[in-house]
């Protein structure tokens, strides 16, 4: 589904940012609110680096939790539930963290040194 | 050499808070680069020329088989006396329902997206350049029949509008959050049926207001012509206001 469309997303930018270069690591940040499965961008990250720059490496993803700023109460707290309520009862909240998904570094190989 | 920071050149030295943990033979570059950035940019770029030309549009979504077209059908042969409408139709294949469209009285084109499951940005500004939609005009952005991934891609629209059928059941909004929450309008197409199916329209609103507060709600029959008033006055409004 749309981890495949993301993960493609990913190879693109990262090749994009590392021109030449051969990627052995992508760390990649994912917001618990953004619905992603990890597993499924595993699996869509071996297809989809198949052939490019970034065959072989290795996806390494680390989970920002969900944060949400409530408009009533003026509270933040914790979620990670897509049903966004506050503890107070509000669901008019806004989010503040957790929704975002990042490239945040890569690992490339060193060029070998001229002789 | 520190790959992480680049000290430990000859000369150098100082403290530092981080580990070296890299391998030697490689180096880590930071690049701090949101995924969907690309997206955002492109439908920044896209709202922005249709801003210029004064068209207004709508990313209209929901399941497969709601009844985006046949709404959009209807509503170009009651309204295209007012405003002309466009249309970029959204599918994994055929091109049926931008034939549909075209049979109804209004230009459209047809974005095949094969394996994929949502309209993005880049095929709304190709779909634009084959359209060239004229100034002032309403265009509907008729997205692939599914609640869970276009609710993730701006594609450049004004208006985002999600349908959803009384035969899908009341519950669906909160089935769907994202999709709901992201909405500026809930129609509820098909109230034609509400004597065969179990939907409450109350429970569908009271659903859609617990994933986006104060949401409106319209219900309308496509098919009998109810609610349909309704949903023009809502195209007038978003057509005058910014």
């Amino acid at each position: 589904m749309h981890e495949m469309s993301l993960v493609a997303d990913v190879v693109d930018l990262v090749e994009r940012r590392t021109t030449g270069r051969h990627v052995t690591e992508v760390r990649l940040r994912v917001g618990a609110l953004t619905g992603v499965l990890p597993d499924a961008m595993q699996f869509c990250f071996e297809m989809a680096t198949a052939g490019t720059r970034l065959e072989g490496a290795t996806l390494e993803l680390e989970t920002v939790p969900g944060r949400i700023a409530c408009r009533t109460c003026g509270a933040e707290s914790p979620c990670d539930d897509h049903v966004l309520l506050c503890g107070c009862g509000s669901a008019d909240v806004g989010v503040v963290a957790g929704d975002d998904l990042m490239v945040t570094s890569v690992a490339v190989r060193r060029e070998p040194a001229c002789a | 050499m520190c790959v992480t920071c680049g000290c430990g050149q000859p000369g150098e030295s100082h403290a530092h808070s981080h580990t070296h943990a890299v391998q030697p033979s490689t180096d880590l570059l930071a690049i701090e680069e949101r995924v969907l950035a690309h997206n955002d940019h492109l439908a920044a770029h896209n709202r922005a020329w249709l801003e210029r030309r004064g068209i207004r549009a709508v990313n209209l979504m929901s399941s497969p088989g709601s009844g985006k077209t046949s709404l959009l059908e209807r509503t170009i042969a009651e309204t295209s006396g007012r405003r002309e409408v466009c249309v970029i139709e959204g599918d994994q294949e055929t091109a049926a329902d931008a034939e549909r469209i075209s049979r109804a009285g209004a230009n459209a084109v047809q974005v095949n997206t094969g394996a994929g499951c949502h309209l993005d940005a880049s095929m709304v500004e190709r779909a634009l350049g084959s359209l060239d939609p004229s100034e002032g005009s309403l265009l509907f952005v008729e997205n692939v029949g599914n609640l869970v991934c276009p609710a993730l891609f701006d594609v450049g629209e004004h208006r985002r509008v999600v349908v959803v059928s009384v035969t899908e059941g009341d519950d669906k909004p909160l089935k769907y959050p994202q999709m709901f929450a992201a909405a500026d309008l809930v129609v509820v197409n098909k109230t034609d049926l509400l004597p065969y199916v179990d939907c409450d329209l109350d429970v569908v609103a009271k659903n859609a207001r617990a994933v986006n507060p104060g949401v409106d709600v319209l219900p309308l029959s496509v098919r009998h012509g109810s609610g349909m008033d309704a949903w023009y006055a809502w195209l007038d409004r978003i057509s005058d206001t910014p």
